[in-house]
């Protein structure tokens, strides 16, 4: 184990794949050269040469779509986004071709691609360039969404997504870089999609959460314990699969649950969780599932608006705190 | 020139691209019958009056170079090597389809022929051909990528988007506008600042060049040099074929806006026709032996159109099979 960043976990994971197999490859705006905007593709160029690591044009529907042409011809091509909110130009790339492509060719071709994208809001970087899309990836049949959490998280997911032949969405949130924790140094340490990580084990509320939210959670539960309220937080790790079978059994012990999304309320991926929690374990819920989301709003500038805009810590602890007031 | 036919090709081989154009020909227009039966539904874009393009294409490429189109691609694949009963089957729906009846008109795909697609978003194709460029020039296979597009589709983004990213990638493409005038009901100089689309490649830094595309000799002389020179090169090239459909932009369009007249001209220069001419001027066939090409094409379509009839529906459980590997 060593301790290292979020960053630097997503930057090892990308050497160790790319040392490992030769038909990895990567591209992005100005991921080479300039070793990305994030810094995240650090040393990989000078390492793996520039057949291997190359800058593109700003040009987001072909960096997909030329990913996907290669994942056809045999190579594992991981292309960047720069950010998530450039996902929006490459929406037929992505939505059209990516998730279709194996199905309505009747299955005769795999395609092997990570798409890394960072997003998020909490930057003041405003309407454009904060947005948290997860759910029109989720929605959609035929990839992959993988949303790590942690630095350990972020390094044995992003390996499996490359391991996979499928396509993957893999979603890095801005505000998690810096962020800091221990991580496995074992080459092969691959974290299996589809299973939720238990992050914190309680008897009274479930907190569900994903990706930076997971951290805001895990906050809240601190507080709350220090109120005698025991939380159980369950981190998704990857939305598609979705691992109901951990959520609802939390929720069999605790009977109370939150759903923490940053991504906006309305058909949010929390109606989703909250909807299969209800189909899953309706008999044993001693109140209402609570919703803490994204305001539905485009995002404002002004740091004082915008911190209305994305759940905080103290907005989860209301929802757990309402899920125990007891008028249900 | 006809003299010289077999300077260009072999006799055999100029015998087998009219044996292809007239399988084409039989398929589409037995297509046309079975849609209207009710056997083919959805979307059904026809090829007749356009043969010349992909029968000459194909000859002119090798059988390893990967090939990709658009959603009126049926003879694309045929002419390639696909079996028409199994394309036949696809567009009945069933389980024999080459693509196990999910994909359709739209979308037949044979990875053992590199036919790598009928793409239905226009556009949606071009960067995936550069990619698929990348690949094989990556893996050195010394491959090249046919990129098909029909001339409504250079208004798209990812068309100068994939045609200043393979020049930049040096990757090679080959890419074949098949210019029949006509994005559905619009004509170019309606949708196009410049309707000589082949001149569009210069801010690109992209070569190009116009070829008619009636005359499937033609067309090979022009996709031979241009693969040749992508080749040699690794660098994208741009051919423009002058072709025509003879039917609407699908069944669903009766084609009004288009003269008699017009459609009687560009009927005149019909590619079966004309190379079975050919071929018997340059005393390469006479008129038994195209009769019996024929003969033998609508055997072949009679022949798909009964396995399609009587093959099976896909199980119901293969509707969840395929998403994921």
């Amino acid at each position: 184990m060593a301790e290292m960043t979020y960053r630097d976990a997503i930057n090892l994971a990308l050497k160790e794949e790319m040392r490992r197999d030769p038909l990895v490859v990567t591209w992005g705006e100005d991921v080479a050269l300039y070793e990305g905007s994030f810094k995240v593709t650090r040393g990989l160029l000078a390492e793996f040469g520039e057949e291997r690591v190359r800058d593109t044009p700003i040009s987001e529907n072909t960096i997909i779509g030329v990913a996907i042409g290669a994942a056809m011809g045999g190579l594992r091509p991981i292309p960047e986004l720069m950010t998530v909110n450039f996902a929006l130009l490459a929406m037929d790339q992505i939505i059209n071709h990516m998730t279709k492509i194996r199905y309505m060719f009747g299955g005769q071709v795999k395609l092997p691609l990570v798409i890394r994208a960072p997003g998020g809001g909490g930057s003041q970087l405003a309407a454009q360039h904060s947005q948290s899309l997860e759910t029109f990836f989720m929605h959609t049949p035929g990839m992959y969404v993988a949303v790590p959490a942690t630095p350990a998280d972020a390094k044995g997911l992003l390996k499996t997504a490359i391991r996979d032949d499928n396509p993957v969405m893999f979603l890095e949130h801005e505000l998690l870089y810096n962020s800091k924790g221990e991580v496995p140094d074992d080459p092969e340490y691959l974290i299996p999609f589809g299973r939720c990580d238990v992050k914190r084990t309680g008897s009274d509320v479930t907190i569900v959460a994903y990706s930076r939210m997971t951290i805001l959670a895990l906050a809240a539960a601190e507080e709350l314990a220090k109120e005698k309220i025991d939380c159980e937080v369950v981190d998704l790790r990857t939305l598609t699969p979705l691992d109901s079978e951990t959520i609802v059994a939390s929720m069999q012990k605790t009977g109370r649950g939150v759903v923490v999304e940053e991504c906006w309320r309305t058909c949010g991926l929390g109606a989703e969780i909250a909807s299969r929690i209800y189909e899953g374990c309706f008999d044993v819920l001693l109140a209402p599932v609570q919703r803490v989301s994204g305001l539905d709003v485009p995002m404002p500038y002004s740091r004082k608006l915008e911190k209305l805009c994305i759940p905080q810590v103290a907005d989860i602890v209301a929802a757990v705190k309402e899920t125990m007031s007891g008028k249900y | 020139m006809d003299k010289h036919l077999t300077e260009i090709l072999p006799a055999e081989d100029l015998l087998h691209m009219y044996e292809q154009t007239a399988l084409c020909r039989e398929f589409e227009e037995s297509c046309a019958e079975q849609y209207t039966k009710g056997n083919i539904t959805g979307f059904l874009h026809l090829y007749s009056g356009q043969e010349a393009v992909a029968v000459g294409s194909t000859k002119a490429l090798q059988q390893d170079d990967y090939i990709l189109s658009a959603y009126r691609e049926h003879a694309q694949a045929i002419v390639r090597g696909a079996e028409p009963k199994r394309v036949m089957a696809e567009l009945f729906g069933k389980a024999t389809g080459l693509c196990k009846g999910k994909g359709g008109s739209m979308h037949l795909f044979n990875p053992e022929l590199k036919f790598m697609g009928g793409y239905a978003i226009v556009g949606g194709q071009f960067p995936i051909a550069a990619g698929l460029a990348f690949a094989t020039k990556f893996k050195h296979e010394g491959r090249l990528v046919a990129c098909f597009f029909g001339d409504a589709a250079v208004n798209q983004g990812t068309f100068h988007e994939s045609l200043n990213w393979a020049r930049v990638w040096e990757l090679p493409v080959l890419f074949i506008c098949e210019n029949n005038f006509y994005g559905i009901g619009t004509e170019v100089h309606r949708s196009s600042a410049l309707p000589d689309i082949h001149r569009r490649t210069c801010g690109y830094d992209v070569p190009s060049e116009r070829v008619d595309g009636m005359d499937a000799i033609a067309v090979y002389q022009a996709v031979r040099h241009g693969a040749e020179w992508v080749r040699e090169q690794s660098r994208p090239y741009l051919l423009e074929a002058m072709t025509y459909r003879f039917r609407g932009h699908s069944m669903a369009d009766p084609g009004k806006y288009r003269s008699t007249a017009e459609l009687e001209l560009w009927k005149s220069r019909d590619p079966l026709v004309n190379l079975g001419k050919r071929l018997v001027e340059a005393g390469i066939a006479d008129q038994a032996k195209l009769d019996a090409l024929r003969a033998q094409a609508v055997a072949v379509v009679q022949e798909a159109v009964k396995f399609a009839e009587e093959s099976p529906w896909p199980e119901d459980s293969e509707v969840y099979a395929d998403i994921f590997m």
